[in-house]
């Protein structure tokens, strides 16, 4: 067990160096930091000082380990566009990004496992079916125009639920703000959250009723109904926990998806989080952000693949006693 | 009475191109405690005879006539609920492949208690007691360890002993085996044969053996009954058909079986194949391979005929039970 | 005698037998497939010959006056039959606007699905056919990109290139851009599928035969494999198309896809977007319904696709 979590945490790294160097590369050959930081008037005189104080004239390799380096010290350099520390602004923003994916997983998971269960086993029942219909709309709604209706209902026609921003948050220890502790912020946070988990929770949805269905078509399942084990024994109890296992596994792995398209929704509803950080530094290239967040994004996905990971080691007694096959299983 | 008795069993398959037959009328009784082995090439319809007396056609497949009794009650048209009491308790099923039989992530210990607490009124230490003694029972050494162990810790031979402890210990008074050895390796297969024969016997279970293997049949079976097309052609003692096969499908596959005992230069083969169900021919279903066909074979469908010690759906045999009738009614 | 009805087949020839075909048999019986595939009818010729079909030109900016803006959509008081969903705030019609905006749509996400699926198909293919480490390697790359949401791929690449090129060029290129940084983020789910099938065929009997007679590898692999493989891309490819459209939306909408020069549906709702609060709702939800349709209807395509073409869900 402890030689499984080591040798994954030992892959991760070579990730994160690769995944490093790319945001390094990013940095050095992408955009002129120089013109950017001086304006385009400088005289070359300038240029060289810059240069020589950012240590940009040192061989490659040597910048990358210094850029390495400081990373590891939680040090990404200064942002284009706002002269401020990078780390100090994404810190600023994870909180918020953080907490609105939370709700979201919450929400897809807490409504996505059930629904596909029910349509799973009850394919055909009219109810089954119409959750299907509502699914394929989830699909193809794009996340912003969600956002853009539920704005519509809710804020401007209704004026239930605010339409933009965190409302009232709170400083915990350090750094951390959080929105839960009022009843204002818990408002602000239901749009935003329904608007990202929507499409989650319809891809977990079809996800579990996919995997529910091959589930039921198995042979161990002929021959539990062979044995004549009651409906309720085999759908919720044999099937039930061969389909969650590998849904467990990719319901982690779709956290990663939910924190990618929280960018969209926080530029939908002006949410102050990272990834609206990102879409400004995207539209002006912002490099330092930018190779900050790719790294920040790597790390996070590293992290989560190895709970996930960790998760189905617990769950799938197949995989405790031959770790060969376990790397292979997915 | 016969414990299980199928009546002129149809079986249909609805698809766009009209309706598939793919089980015509068949008939057969089966005694308790008696091993009827069902034999016939890939594609006659045994399986499905087994899946259709235990009530799990897949559908489109339905019951499109006949009857089956058990313990001369209908169980045919019952409802799902009273169908799931018969399944396991009554009539336990083996399947063929071990590997993906069993669940996975379930103990063998509790896909055995959970088998018999359905069926039978048992505490949970008095299942799991039942449970190590059925192990025991089918060879699984050191059972009061491994009942918590998973599937895939035991070999396929191992697990096909499981499979046959789970068919039987809800106590069935009848074991549909289907394929039970042929996913298994040769030496593997003949113990789980001997296994079965004397665990059928002790309890005085009966058993419907499914195959293709006549070697299995002729160790293991009472009686034996051989399919083609989705029809029973000939049905009778086990010694009698291999020795004495009444008809000529029957007579073909004796023929194909290499002997140590007789030398031949060529094995022989039946000409042609089984047909299709989109194409079975009119009359008897086998006459356009068979080598002693006549007019009457291409348009009359056959029953089983009495044909000495065994019945043959053949009308060679025509005769000979007219001949007999006739002596029984002027006698 | 037997009791079956059975039809003869219809006859012989590659169109009898595609009439005959399963294929069409299941289209024919799902209402949901006649209906979605109309759709899709009616808006790709609606989009692809807008220059044609449109009732304005949206483009062209002589023909635009301000007189003209935001008059509302009908039924509405104020409005008319030449401009039946409106306007916007410079007079555009929003029918002629969703039109010219659903043809750039379209036409992103089929050269965006079609850059992944060439790039998907060649890697997918060498992966399975040469096994080893070269099949390792490559299927490591794929499987972390797809740890990552293709739109954060799609994005990032968008931005990366953004930042590279020269200012001058950044506009007129951004199509490329566009489709390229889409098309990337696309190609691992084919490459897998692909090399899935590659390696399923590889090991029939037929492939062996092909390579004993003395055929190349590569001769194999287009003329055997390929064909074999085309099922199940053409599933994931219908449903690829459907997010490509809706990633190239987003990427309008955040404001680094295609410029208002040339506007996608996303563009469109993006404008649209800042008129919503003050009353002028449509020039925001028409594009967005018609992009729901649009998607809706190739995501029921390929759902019905996918399910014709399975065996075994029958």
């Amino acid at each position: 067990m402890l030689a499984f979590i080591v040798s994954r945490i030992l892959q991760a790294i070579p990730v994160m160096l690769v995944v490093g160097f790319l945001a390094y590369a990013l940095f050095t050959f992408v955009g002129d930091p120089v013109t950017i930081m001086l304006g385009q008037d400088h005289t070359e005189a300038q240029r060289q000082a810059l240069i020589h104080q950012l240590g940009l004239d040192q061989p490659f390799f040597v910048q990358y380990a210094k850029f390495m380096w400081a990373a590891l010290h939680g040090n990404f350099g200064i942002s284009f566009r706002l002269a401020q520390p990078v780390a100090g602004l994404i810190a600023e923003r994870l909180p918020a990004t953080l907490e609105l994916a939370f709700t979201a997983s919450v929400l897809a998971t807490l409504m996505g496992v059930p629904l596909g269960v029910y349509t799973g086993i009850y394919r055909n029942s009219p109810l089954a079916r119409l959750f299907m219909v509502i699914s394929l709309i989830g699909v193809s709604l794009p996340v912003f125009l969600l956002g853009i209706l539920l704005i519509l209902i809710f804020a401007v026609a209704l004026g239930w639920l605010p339409s933009f921003g965190r409302g009232p948050v709170t400083h915990i220890g350090t750094w951390w703000t959080t929105g839960f502790t009022s009843w204002a912020g818990i408002k602000a946070l239901i749009l935003p959250g329904i608007t990202l988990g929507l499409f989650q929770m319809t891809l977990i949805m079809r996800l579990v009723r996919a995997e529910m269905l091959e589930v039921l078509r198995t042979d161990y399942i002929k021959f539990a109904r062979a044995r004549g084990l009651s409906n309720r024994a085999i759908n919720f109890g044999h099937a039930l926990k061969n389909t969650l296992v590998p849904v467990i596994t990719i319901i982690g792995l779709q956290l990663g998806g939910i924190i990618a398209f929280a960018l969209v929704t926080e530029t939908v509803f002006q949410w102050p989080g990272m990834g609206l950080l990102l879409v400004q530094s995207v539209a002006v290239a912002d490099i330092p952000v930018m190779g900050a967040y790719l790294m920040l994004i790597a790390l996070i996905f590293v992290v989560i693949n190895l709970i996930v990971d960790l998760l189905y080691y617990a769950v799938d007694p197949r995989l405790r006693i031959d770790r060969r096959t376990a790397t292979g299983a997915r | 009475m016969p414990l299980l008795s199928v009546r002129d069993l149809t079986v249909e398959f609805p698809t766009r191109r009209g309706v598939l037959r793919a089980l015509d009328r068949v008939s057969f009784d089966i005694e308790a405690g008696e091993v009827l082995g069902v034999v016939g090439e890939s594609g006659a319809g045994k399986s499905l005879t087994g899946a259709a007396i235990i009530g799990l056609l897949e559908p489109p497949g339905r019951i499109a006539g006949g009857e089956i009794l058990l313990d001369a009650r209908r169980i045919d048209n019952l409802p799902y609920e009273a169908m799931r009491h018969i399944r396991g308790r009554q009539i336990g099923t083996i399947f063929q492949d071990p590997l993906t039989t069993l669940n996975p992530l379930y103990s063998i210990g509790r896909q055995l208690v959970e088998t018999m607490q359905t069926h039978l009124r048992l505490t949970d230490a008095e299942a799991r007691k039942r449970a190590i003694g059925w192990l025991e029972e089918v060879g699984i050494p050191a059972a009061a360890q491994r009942i918590d162990a998973y599937p895939h810790e035991f070999s396929g031979g191992m697990r096909q002993r499981v499979v046959v402890a789970l068919a039987l210990c809800a106590e069935p008074r009848l074991v549909i085996a289907d394929e039970p050895t042929t996913a298994l390796d040769v030496s593997v297969q003949a113990q789980i044969i001997t296994l079965l024969k004397r665990l059928t016997r002790d309890h005085g279970t009966a058993v419907m053996l499914v195959t293709h293997d006549m070697g299995v049949i002729a160790e293991t079976a009472d009686r034996v009954a051989v399919m083609y097309a989705g029809r029973v052609v000939e049905i009778g003692p086990v010694v009698e058909v291999i020795k004495h096969p009444a008809h000529p499908y029957t007579e073909g596959l004796m023929g194909s079986i290499p002997s140590l005992e007789h030398r031949v230069e060529r094995l022989r083969q039946i000409d042609g194949a089984m047909p299709r169900l989109n194409a079975i021919p009119p009359g008897c279903a086998f006459n356009p391979r068979c080598p002693k066909v006549f007019d009457r074979c291409r348009v009359e469908r056959p029953e089983l005929l009495d044909a000495g010690v065994t019945r043959a759906a053949c009308w060679l045999h025509a005769d000979r039970a007219a001949a007999r009738s006739e002596r029984a009614t002027h006698a | 005698m037997s009791g079956q009805t059975i039809q003869a087949p219809r006859g012989e020839g590659r169109m009898a037998r595609f009439l005959d075909s399963d294929l069409l048999y299941s289209f024919r019986r799902s209402p949901i497939a006649i209906v979605s595939a109309f759709v899709a009818l009616v808006l790709i010729i609606g989009s692809v010959g807008a220059p044609w079909l449109a009732p304005h030109n949206p483009m062209d900016l002589a023909s635009l006056s301000l007189l003209d803006s935001f008059k509302p959509p009908l039924p509405l008081p104020d409005s008319g039959w030449s401009n039946p969903l409106g306007t916007d705030n410079q007079g555009r019609d929003v029918l002629s606007a969703i039109m010219y905006g659903a043809r750039v749509s379209l036409l992103v996400g089929f050269l965006a699905v079609g850059f992944a699926v060439v790039v998907g198909i060649a890697v997918g293919l060498t992966a399975g056919y040469a096994g080893g480490a070269l099949d390792s390697l490559l299927m490591r790359i794929a499987d972390v990109q797809l740890t990552f949401p293709a739109i954060l791929t799609a994005l990032l690449v968008d931005g990366v290139i953004g930042a590279a090129l020269p200012k001058s060029l950044h506009t007129s290129l951004q199509l490329y851009v566009l489709i390229f940084a889409i098309g990337i983020s696309l190609w691992p789910g084919f490459a897998r599928t692909v090399r899935g099938s590659t390696l399923v065929e590889r090991n029939k009997d037929y492939v062996m035969a092909a390579r004993v007679i003395g055929l190349s590898s590569t001769r194999v692999m287009l003329t055997h494999v390929l064909p074999n493989v085309i099922g199940p891309v053409l599933v994931i490819g219908t449903l690829a198309l459907g997010n490509a459209i809706l990633a190239e939306a987003t990427l309008s909408f955040l404001g680094v896809g295609l410029p208002p020069t040339e506007p996608s549906l996303g563009t469109l709702i993006r404008i649209g977007n800042d008129f919503l609060f003050s009353g002028e709702w449509w020039v925001t939800i028409y594009p967005g319904v018609a992009l729901v349709l649009m998607v809706l209807s190739i995501n029921l395509l390929g759902d019905w696709l996918r399910d014709a073409l399975n065996p075994r869900l029958r």
